[in-house]
């Protein structure tokens, strides 16, 4: 990958233009996890775990082979372990990896009230800068696959960057790197696309899976993580996978129209006073009201 | 594997069975996920449970565990009945046209001929071929007496073989099959493997429909590990398997094949270097009491060509004396003469068996009194940890070489060993820090029989030593006793060959050199002129000679290490065919050959096929046989020799039905139960196990029944560890922390058992302790009418390591379930499949 494509093209809460923006636009990246060869053997997780330099903690067995509930703030790969039983009676044991989905219209970054603490590179990667961050956790209200995750100790806001300090340098995110069975991939958005819809077309044809397709929900103008899906009607049944993912309405209320609509009464608050100067002149004090205040003796 | 690991992208259609590869070689298993993506194969799971590779599989089957040769019998049966087999292929590569001896008598009552019921073993003389010619058409006038006398002598195969190419003559080794396989229908099937008929009916005609019509393009795989071999009849279900594979025409080709996925790294080499105690290095048979001087074991090991009159036969173990040979002068150099039958006196002559689960019962009854136990956990591995630990209690002196404190060398701290009763355990520990993978070089022979050279990483920390360095000097303070003191033979000792350079630390690279072998004087090829002179290394197997001339420590390894270099080290990328040969990466055993009896990927004329999948082919117009791998086969023979493909066998052909006691417990593969089952066998109830499996008498060695332990119980590894060792490192403990039993959601509710939960599984040996996991994924199964459960736990937990040192662990072994008894062929103890019952802690 071509350092150009770590180019910011959105920032949080950010007045003015974003810098740098206008100069051309690089490729966008991709990571596809194509969950129907997934064999659940969790090499992603512990080369995240690695690469992102955090320790091993504790967990406890909970009657499934998923290393824990959820993703944490320094656990940011988790592959999730479903039992799902099709309409014939046959069982299927989904494992899908879970992590940020990097939209192209990031919630997050939509809540972030920080200047900075969210940005979106021209590649597509959104990414967190934890110098900026404030700490305030909107950005995990903002998100619709509930990602963004918070630590009390750093009192900041942690996920998955995309590992793009590698991306950045021409390599691979570490997970890809680390996966055994090629069922994860990395390229441009173009290409992971057309090698999802091959496949879903293949599980399709060859498979019986009729209703295989291709996860890159629209709500959230697609995302750069993308899921082929044996089923893709039914994407809750691998963990929690939203089938329709938005932005929350209330950060959109906030962040587009409410945000507009308390800019304009900012506006026409100042304006209205101004009005008033111009139709009223200046306050003037009488004397008897000074006095009845007790200014004048 | 008779393939490798790369070649599975080339198949159309995987039966995985008695393994689970994506959880255990999850990196391998990457090219049975190529084939699905790039040429839509198939893959059909047949688990005891659903595993993760039952996940990515287009058909799962649960079966009972221990019933796999009830299920592929079906499947012979199956493909004989709608002809989905490969005709050609049979009649000319297999011995289905072998015409066996009268007074042959398949098992319908769970016994072949010749069993005797005394001594416990079979007399295996009528099971053999017929000699004579010609006998299609012909009645059963000529056949020798019905019931003849058990012969003195072990039984030795007919040079001219009777045969009947029409595969019609009843005593054909086709028809035999069909006969033994017609007691395998759908519903035997169903009534023992507790998969439904109609479940059997589909995976039968998926796994042959690459044979529909006839037609020979298509390939399948069958893809095996450790759920087929620790088994009380684990050789007989991988021979079922090569059964069908032969039956299909699947052996010998690019995608196909009987494929052992290996558990280690390196277990492949281990064996290839006399891992089992009956065998020396390159699987040339150990010497017996018999075996009085060099030629009368040379006799006993070397086989005579025995084929059809018609036919050629390699017969390439004919060459076994120059291995032999060679083999001795590599171990006892000059000392080795030709006067002195090249100081075969030297070898221990074994007159017991010496096999895993007979050390453990020597150690208990004091017959053993010591062990050196190096790159394995003796009580781990089990079968019946509690055996173990007591056989340890009465032994001598116990060496553990290791990177971790372990079970082994803390079994005197096991639970329930009391502080008091430590005070009476007299068995002197030696632990010894031992080098890590990471930490040594060598080289490692994988499942496809790839020998690699991999280079140090890092030093070996603090005290730690190299595996090597210990052996050596222990092995020269003995060989310095021995010559100070002397003793009963000390010649074995005194003159052993440790002619590398640092005697005390033997560099793996001349170890490596000397099992290769060299020439010991100028050697001449007489055909092509080429001379080796004494001194360098050989460049194959082709020129061992058995008059002394040549050293070499495995006669398979020749050819790794020669003159030209370390062919182990080379890496290079190039596969021209793009079938993943990779001819220049590492190098493969026998003779840098990728894929075995791959002479049988062609039809007789010697035209491939499958002309997409070209690996070997006659070429007419330069009189040899050429290919992108090595032919494995006599390069000048024209197919108008009819000379067999699986060259190793003395018929030149492959065993449908193995002769002469080649296997100890029957020609054909039966249907036994494991020993503890819920049922009885219901093809014999009266002989409802192997009758060849030997009882231990310990007081440890308890079997249940099933109306006291009802369940099905089955052990497993997850890719999450790797067998004991990973409980030591945080990583793998973060992703699996705990143990715990899988257990179907059915069984849960009966005894009011939720998922994570401690629950008690008890068997006749013991009691482990883990946490239930209530799952989907094993389902309560109908056999022969009756409901029954099973269940499976992980085994690498134990009493040495993170959880266990914190106490979150119950510090159980999973192994302290499983019996002492064993597979009489491979020795392997059945932990796939025994009884136990669950209770709520």
């Amino acid at each position: 990958m071509s350092q150009a494509s770590t180019e910011i093209i959105r920032i949080s809460a950010h007045a003015g233009p974003v810098p740098g923006a206008g100069i051309d636009r690089e490729f966008q990246v991709c990571k596809l996890v194509d969950t129907t060869t997934c064999i659940g053997c969790k090499a992603c997780e512990v080369a995240c775990l690695e690469w992102n330099g955090y320790p091993f903690s504790e967990t406890t067995f909970a009657n499934t082979y998923q290393t824990m509930p959820e993703t944490t703030w320094n656990y940011w790969n988790l592959i999730k372990f479903n039992e799902h039983e099709r309409a014939d009676g046959s069982l299927m044991l989904l494992m899908r990896k879970d992590q940020c989905m990097h939209c192209e219209d990031p919630g997050c970054l939509a809540a972030c009230p920080a200047d900075g603490a969210i940005v979106q590179y021209a590649n597509g990667i959104v990414d967190f800068q934890e110098a900026h961050c404030i700490g305030c956790g909107y950005c995990i209200s903002g998100c619709p696959f509930n990602i963004p995750r918070f630590s009390p100790a750093a009192r900041k806001v942690f996920k998955c960057t995309l590992c793009n300090d590698r991306v950045s340098q021409g390599l691979e995110p570490a997970c890809i790197k680390a996966c055994p069975t090629g069922c994860l991939h990395f390229g441009t958005k173009t290409e992971m696309k057309e090698l999802a819809e091959t496949r879903a077309q293949q599980l399709r044809d060859q498979s019986g899976f009729p209703d295989a397709g291709v996860y890159d929900p629209a709500g959230v103008s697609g995302t750069h993580v993308i899921y082929v899906l044996h089923d893709a009607k039914n994407p809750e049944a691998y963990g929690g996978l939203p089938k329709d993912p938005h932005i929350p309405w209330a950060v959109q209320l906030w962040k587009k129209p409410l945000k507009w609509i308390g800019n304009l009464g900012i506006i026409a608050g100042v304006v209205g006073v101004f009005v008033h100067y111009l139709r009223f002149g200046p306050k003037v004090v009488r004397e008897d009201e000074l006095r009845s205040h007790g200014e004048i003796k | 594997m008779t393939n490798g690991w790369i070649d599975i992208k080339n198949t159309d259609m995987m039966l995985i069975m008695g393994g689970n590869p994506a959880e255990n070689h999850p990196c391998g298993f990457k090219w049975a996920m190529e084939a699905k993506r790039n040429r839509n194969a198939k893959l059909i799971s047949i688990d005891p449970r659903f595993t993760r590779t039952s996940a990515t599989a287009d058909l799962f089957l649960q079966i009972r565990a221990g019933t796999d040769i009830a299920f592929l019998g079906g499947l012979v049966r199956y493909a004989i009945e709608n002809n989905r087999i490969a005709k050609e292929y049979l009649i000319h590569y297999t011995n289905a046209a072998f015409i066996v001896k009268e007074g042959f008598k398949l098992p319908e009552d769970g016994l072949y001929s010749g069993f005797d019921s005394a001594s416990g073993t079979y007399d295996p003389s009528t099971w053999n071929y017929q000699e004579g010619g010609d006998w299609s058409g012909k009645a059963d006038t000529h056949a020798s007496p019905a019931h003849p006398a058990a012969s003195p002598s072990p039984p030795k195969l007919p040079p001219n073989v009777a045969y009947d190419l029409s595969l019609e003559h009843p005593r054909c080794v086709f028809q035999l099959l069909k006969q033994q396989y017609s007691r395998y229908t759908p519903e035997t099937v169903e009534r023992i493997t507790g998969i439904p008929k109609e479940q059997f009916l589909k995976a039968a005609d998926l796994f042959t429909s690459v044979r529909k019509d006839g037609d020979m393009k298509k390939v399948s795989t069958i893809i095996y590990a450790v759920g087929w071999t620790q088994h009380t009849f684990g050789t007989q279900i991988i021979r079922t398997a090569a059964i069908i594979q032969l039956l299909l025409g699947n052996v010998g080709r690019a995608g196909g094949g009987v494929n052992a996925l290996r558990g280690h790294s390196n277990i492949q080499g281990a064996t290839d270097m006399a891992g089992l105690f009956d065998s020396l290095p390159g699987y040339l048979k150990a010497p017996i009491p018999a075996d009085t001087d060099l030629a009368t074991y040379l006799k006993r090991i070397t086989p005579t060509a025995s084929k059809p009159s018609p036919w050629d036969s390699m017969n390439y173990y004919s060459n076994t004396p120059k291995f032999a040979v060679s083999l001795l002068k590599a171990m006892y150099g000059a000392a080795a003469t030709k006067e002195n039958g090249f100081a075969f006196d030297y070898l221990p002559k074994f007159d017991h068996d010496c096999s895993w689960t007979h050390i453990w019962d020597d150690m208990y009854n004091g017959r053993v009194k010591g062990m050196m136990a190096f790159g394995m956990n003796g009580v781990m591995i089990g079968p019946d940890t509690t055996k173990n630990i007591n056989a340890l209690k009465q032994a001598d002196w116990l060496v553990v070489g290791e990177i971790y404190p372990d079970e082994t060398s803390e079994f005197w701290r096991a639970p329930g060993i009391t502080a008091e009763e430590q005070k009476t355990i007299h068995t002197t520990v030696y632990r010894l820090p031992c080098a890590g993978f990471a930490e040594k070089d060598g080289s490692m022979t994988n499942s496809a029989r790839w020998v690699t050279w991999k280079y140090a990483a890092v030093p070996p920390p603090g005290e730690a030593r190299l595996d090597q360095d210990i052996v050596a000097q222990i092995f020269l303070r003995v060989q310095d006793l021995y010559r100070k003191e002397g003793g009963k033979f000390p010649d074995p000792i005194l003159n052993l060959s440790w002619a590398y350079a640092d005697s005390a630390h033997p560099a793996l690279s001349q170890v490596a050199m000397e099992v290769n072998g060299k020439a010991l004087a100028d050697l001449k090829d007489e055909k092509t002129g080429q001379v080796i002179k004494a001194g360098q290394q050989l460049p194959g197997f082709a020129w061992l000679k058995d008059d002394g001339t040549t050293m070499c420590g495995n006669w398979i390894y020749c050819g790794m290490w020669t003159e030209a270099g370390a062919q182990i080290q080379r890496r290079g990328t190039e596969d021209p065919s793009g079938l993943g040969v990779y001819p220049n990466w590492a190098w493969s055993w026998p003779a840098n050959r990728r894929v075995l009896y791959n002479r049988a990927s062609c039809n007789p004329e010697g035209r491939p096929w499958d002309p997409e999948r070209k690996q070997v082919w006659w070429n007419e117009a330069a009189r040899t046989w050429a290919g992108v791998d090595v032919p494995d086969f006599k390069p000048d023979s024209p197919p108008s020799d009819h000379m067999g493909p699986f060259i190793m066998n003395p018929e030149g052909v492959g065993r449908l039905f193995a002769p002469i006691g080649v296997l100890a417990d029957g020609p054909f593969p039966e249907h036994y139960e494991p020993f503890e089952s819920p049922t009885p066998n219901l093809l014999h109830p009266e002989q409802s196990n192997n009758p060849l499996v030997k009882k231990f008498q310990t007081p440890y060695d308890k079997l249940g029944k099933p109306d006291e332990f009802s369940i099905v119980c089955t052990t497993y590894r997850l890719t999450e560890q790797y067998h004991y060792w990973t409980k030591n490192n945080p990583m793998n403990v973060q992703l699996i922390p705990e143990p715990f039993v899988e257990i179907p959601v059915e069984l849960a509710e009966e005894n009011g058992i939720r998922g994570t939960d401690r629950i008690k599984v008890i068997s006749a040996r013991g009691t482990y302790i883990a946490k239930a996991f209530v799952t989907r994924r094993l389902k309560p199964m109908m056999i022969d009418g009756k409901k029954v459960y099973q269940i499976g736990l992980p085994i690498h937990q134990g009493f040495r390591g993170i959880t266990e040192d914190e106490g979150r662990d119950a510090r159980t072994p999973a192994n302290l379930l499983t019996p002492t008894v064993a597979d009489p062929n491979a020795h392997t103890p059945e932990s796939k499949g025994f009884l136990v019952r669950i209770e709520k802690v």
